[in-house]
């Protein structure tokens, strides 16, 4: 594996920073054409309730609305999971959460599509509804979908159980046996969002001649198009999906909630649509992740060994079918070399908004109960939380607890990282708590497309499918430069259009920079292939004795000195000449991601008078396999950090009785603000991914699911006593005190 | 909607008079939140910020008066006040954010007449006088007088106030704020307490005002709190009386924000540590 980088590993500044701090760039909403309508959705105020009847008349008649849409625009879709989304999107027959589209209007200003949405009138006949994930497991639930109850299930859990895993090896009941210490626990967990500061915006222009143009913040523009055009019975060819920048989507933006409804307003208006969702409309009616119920089970031996473990995870995950409990139960044990391990997970349905993706989706929760159940039998057997897990750590070689066995990972350096840390040795003040805990994440490859063209005056131009939500342009060109041997201001990466660049699967699992850094690589080998080619040409000497050295054609073999070298920038120079334009692309699925592990530790003070927690010091190690663009690494585990801390403290979608959401807004769903967070320190660590020829694996999500056990452990030392659900708000921990 | 610039208060009190639905607009940072979400639709706005006076702090006989429309920033950067009456200092500068401060008023935080807003319960402790014009004229009316519930105060449709006076007080007084939220800004108060001490030459209190914030339909008066630090040199004895007076006091709502019980411990808190840092100000060596 290539070692001595030239470009990688520094941190040149980020090409997309001048317009973004100066308001240039264009986001979802930023965008308006001529003849544009302002669209509004109306959402329903129950839980779940049966559409008796909408009477969108009066609505129609007001001037100024052009369309006016409810479900029964939309024709049925073959894919049944399209389908879904499409009902997501907007009710058919039933609302089945507080704020699901019931109807759209567009009109000619955002006022009059107001005044239409208030005369619309829709009868409800309001049905029974359940939110929590234990309710709507009870055979005796309102079940919200007939015949999705997963296969394999019995009478003793409701039809809103729509799926079962189970993962490991062993057999725990054998390793609970050979334990001292054997402790079961209960966890809850509410359901969070993604925090993006960006509401989903779109503008969508859908013709009369059947071709479409969409623009919209989405961190996967060609799954918005096969979403889009499977719901309006386009093809693909005919809707040009365009992302614009992205104001954080965390995986909150790898689905649609409106561009289905702009489409069709603007194909029945005959006129650009543009619908821009409010606040309160992204937290009632956009997915944030699942809540969860979960019962974890750990035997452990004296010495700290574990001998046995168990998890059974429950997870709630809103209005649909949906499949997400899986990567819980593969997450949950994954840092740990176990003989006897088994994780189940159940995927719940209930009368809230579908869920989606955030951040390494489904392992933060499992990974909290897991390391919570860890840290108590540290406390119990007197044992160094840190060297329990050293001692337990899965290592290269190791089967994994969701089956395979693992290749060179960076588990054990991260936590001997951490062990070795000023950090873990500095005193503590009173009142404060110390909490460890690992985490763990996939990583994924996917399908990817990368265009590169050199251009005649020796600079790069590359075009990428995938939305650039963490920094990936300026990775992207890194390792454009590092491949062709040039500095990295010559080449300038551009997220293509779904019309411009071949197909590219949506920017999550941390895949975009060991996906297209892949592709990207491939496709500058394919560059230099053919500049070889043309070095060759000129010199009059067969292509086998060129070679691609620092930037440049060499002459190698029995030509070797007897030429000087053919920089890049010259071989450009006379393309034209040598037979037209040079580029290469590259097209393919790469499958070796490498899965990445994280340590977190957090002294954690809590005032015993309130409650009131501090994050007085944070330190984040995780093995990245390789940093392309070390800053931008180090805002991915920051970022991580405080999400999972949010979770952890004050983060949670309150439902009231009659399962309306109480606090659709950032006021009463509160993230942390700067004020409340030291400088979180990263420390990257870097055990290359033998799967990637930089040493990439990926390094968005890990960090989000340590901080959920490291805040709890903490707190649970800091107060002598453990709380078993999140968040932990301070009427909570005065409780517990 | 129609909005109007007022150029002076009788313009103000006879637009008010004039409009049934008229609103008036100081620095809006309650209004215009209130006008998005669609909860106030008044038929005229009337900004008072362009009426001469109404931005203006004021030595007035030992103590300040503070105009209508003078912003949080204005009062946190104003040395005099602020040494005067640190506890309703603090407060106002508590309100929102730097961006927040540069718009939001002292008695816009009054008038808008929430239960959680941070400067009340400092301006009740301090014994603040508001000055209320209307159709008939001026009249001074204490603070504590003007709030009535969530969202109502006892000023006349048609009135509107002009200034609050922080009125003189002793050598050896301190005041001081404080409120509990989740996080450590941008929130609203769970439970708030603004105390207001007077001390002797020994560092005994000989008189106190306690009031709480976030735990009643308004902010409100403690007597029975104040009175039991009366006497004291703040010993645990007098504190924990305080607390329990508190909590006595204390009626709060269970909603998303803590739970009632929460809110009433913490209001004895909030109380006991807000006397002691008004203690020290005072001159008092705890
Ligand atoms: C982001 C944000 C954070 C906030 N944080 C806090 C906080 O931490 N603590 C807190 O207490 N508040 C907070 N607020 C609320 C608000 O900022 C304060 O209540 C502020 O003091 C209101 O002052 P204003 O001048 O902006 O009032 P305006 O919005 O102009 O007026 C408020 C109300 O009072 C009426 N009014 C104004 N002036 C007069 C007058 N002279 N006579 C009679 N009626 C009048 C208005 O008609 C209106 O009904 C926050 C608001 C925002 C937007």
């Amino acid at each position: 594996m290539k070692q001595d980088f030239k470009v990688l590993g520094t941190r040149p500044i980020r090409p997309d920073g001048l317009d973004k701090v100066t308001g240039k760039a264009m986001f979802g909403a930023d965008k308006s054409v001529t003849g544009m309508l302002h669209a509004r959705v109306l959402r329903s105020p129950h839980a779940h309730a049966e559409i008796v009847s909408i009477d969108t008349s009066k609505a129609e008649a007001l001037a100024g609305v052009k369309a006016v849409i409810t479900g029964d625009d939309f024709e049925d879709v073959d894919n049944r999971w399209t389908r879904y989304t499409m009902q997501n999107c907007m009710a058919q027959g039933r609302a089945l959460y507080d704020g699901h589209a019931v109807a759209a209007v567009a009109a000619v200003s955002k006022k009059v599509a107001a005044e239409a949405l208030a005369l619309i009138e829709v009868t409800y006949k309001p049905l029974p509804h359940v939110t929590d994930v234990d309710e709507a497991m009870a055979p005796d639930a309102p079940v919200l979908h007939e015949g999705v109850k997963g296969r394999n299930l019995g009478d003793d859990v409701s039809g809103n159980t729509v799926g079962y895993y189970s993962f490991g090896h062993g057999d725990p009941e054998t390793g609970f046996a050979e334990a001292d210490e054997v402790i079961e626990r209960t966890f809850k967990t509410a359901a969070v969002h993604q925090g993006y500061i960006e509401p989903q915006a779109c503008l969508a222009d859908l013709g009369a001649d059947g071709r479409g143009e969409l623009w919209c913040c989405t961190q996967g523009h060609y799954e918005v198009r096969r979403i889009c055009a499977e719901i309006l019975h386009m093809d693909a060819s005919q809707l040009r999906v365009t992302a614009s920048e992205i104001g954080g989507g965390f995986g909150g933006k790898t689905t649609v909630f409106i561009e289905p409804v702009a489409l069709k307003l603007s194909q029945k208006a005959g006129r650009p649509v543009k619908l821009v969702m409010s606040r309160e409309e992204v937290f009632r009616a956009t997915g944030p992740t699942m809540s969860a119920s979960m019962d974890v089970k750990i035997g452990m031996a004296k010495d700290g060994r574990i001998t046995g473990a168990h998890a059974r995870l429950r997870y709630q995950g809103g209005a649909f079918p949906y499949q997400m409990v899986m990567l819980g139960a593969m997450s949950a044990f994954a840092a740990y070399d176990l003989e006897h391990v088994q994780a189940e997970g159940w995927d719940v349905m209930t009368n809230r908004p579908k869920m989606i993706s955030y951040r390494a989706p489904g392992a933060p929760m499992a990974v909290y109960a897991v390391e919570s159940v860890v840290d108590e039998l540290c406390q119990k057997l007197g044992l160094d939380p840190l060297d329990v897990r050293i001692m337990n750590a899965a290592r290269e070689g190791s089967k994994s607890s969701y089956g395979p066995t693992f290749k060179a990972i960076g588990l054990v350096e991260a936590l001997e990282a951490a062990k070795a840390h000023p950090h873990y040795s500095a005193p503590l003040a009173p009142n404060t708590g110390r909490g460890v805990s690992c985490g763990f994440w996939f990583n994924f490859g996917g399908q990817v497309s990368v265009s590169m063209a050199i251009n005649a005056d020796g600079t790069v131009n590359l075009i990428e499918g995938n939305p650039d939500i963490g920094g990936s342009r300026a990775s992207i060109s890194m390792m454009a430069a590092e491949a062709l041997g040039i500095e990295f201001d010559r080449v300038r990466t551009i997220v293509g259009d779904t019309a411009s660049v071949g197909f590219s699967d949506v920017t999550d699992g941390s895949r975009v920079t060991f996906a297209v850094g892949i592709a990207t690589i491939n496709a500058a080998k394919a560059a230099i292939k053919e500049m070889c080619k043309r070095a060759a040409m000129i010199w009059e000497i067969d292509e086998e004795s060129v070679e691609w050295i620092d930037g440049a054609a060499h002459a190698v073999g029995h030509n070797a000195g007897t030429l000087p070298p053919m920089t890049l920038a010259e071989i450009a120079a006379t393309s034209g000449k040598t037979g037209g334009p040079i580029a290469g692309h590259h097209e393919g699925a790469p499958d070796k991601a490498g899965v990445s592990f994280g340590v977190h530790l957090v002294d954690v003070e809590v005032d015993p008078e309130t409650g009131f927690t501090a994050i007085k010091r944070y330190t984040a190690f995780q093995d990245v396999g390789k940093a392309i663009h070390p800053a931008y690494v180090e805002g991915q585990i920051q970022g991580g950090a405080v999400q999972g801390i949010g979770w952890a403290l004050n983060e949670e979608y309150i439902y009231g009785e009659d399962g309306r959401l109480q606090n659709p807004g950032f006021l009463d769903y509160r993230i942390p603000v700067a004020s409340d967070l030291p400088m979180i320190e990263p420390v990257i660590i870097e055990v290359p991914n033998p799967g990637h020829p930089y040493g990439v694996r990926g390094c968005g999500e890990t960090a989000i699911v340590p901080p959920l056990a490291a805040v709890s452990n903490g707190v649970a030392r800091a107060i002598g006593a453990r709380l078993y659900a999140l968040p932990m708000s301070p009427p909570k921990i005065l409780k517990a005190l | 909607m129609r909005y109007v610039v007022a150029k002076d208060c009788p313009e103000a009190v006879a637009l008010l008079n004039a409009n049934n639905g008229a609103r008036l607009l100081a620095g809006g940072t309650d209004l215009l939140v209130q006008l998005k979400q669609g909860a106030a639709k008044p038929n005229i706005l009337i900004d008072i910020k362009k009426i001469d006076g109404f931005g203006n702090i004021a030595a007035e006989e030992g103590g300040f008066r503070i105009g209508a429309t003078v912003s949080g920033a204005e009062i946190g950067a104003h040395i005099a006040l602020k040494a005067a009456w640190p506890g309703v200092v603090e407060a106002v500068e508590l309100i929102g954010s730097t961006q927040v401060q540069g718009r939001a008023t002292m008695v816009g935080n009054l008038c808008n007449g929430s239960p959680a807003a941070d400067s009340v319960p400092a301006m009740l402790a301090a014994g603040a006088v508001a000055r209320v014009e209307g159709p008939g004229g001026a009249r001074d009316v204490p603070v504590a007088d003007l709030l009535k519930g969530p969202g109502r105060t006892a000023l006349g449709s048609a009135e509107l106030v002009s200034s609050v006076l922080l009125p003189k007080r002793g050598a050896r007084a301190g005041d001081a704020y404080l409120r509990f939220i989740p996080r450590t800004e941008m929130d609203i108060a769970v439970a708030s307490a603004g105390v207001n001490l007077e001390l002797d030459a020994g560092g005994v209190v000989v008189a106190a005002r306690v009031a709480l914030g976030a735990v009643a339909p308004t902010a409100i008066l403690v007597p029975e709190a104040a009175a039991a630090l009366v006497g004291s040199r703040l010993e645990a004895s007098a504190l924990d009386a305080c607390a329990t007076a508190c909590e006595a006091a204390s009626n709060p709502i269970d909603d998303k924000r803590g739970t009632a019980e929460f809110r009433t411990r913490i209001a004895g808190v909030m109380a006991t540590r807000a006397a002691k840092t008004a203690y020290t100000r005072a001159g008092g060596s705890l």
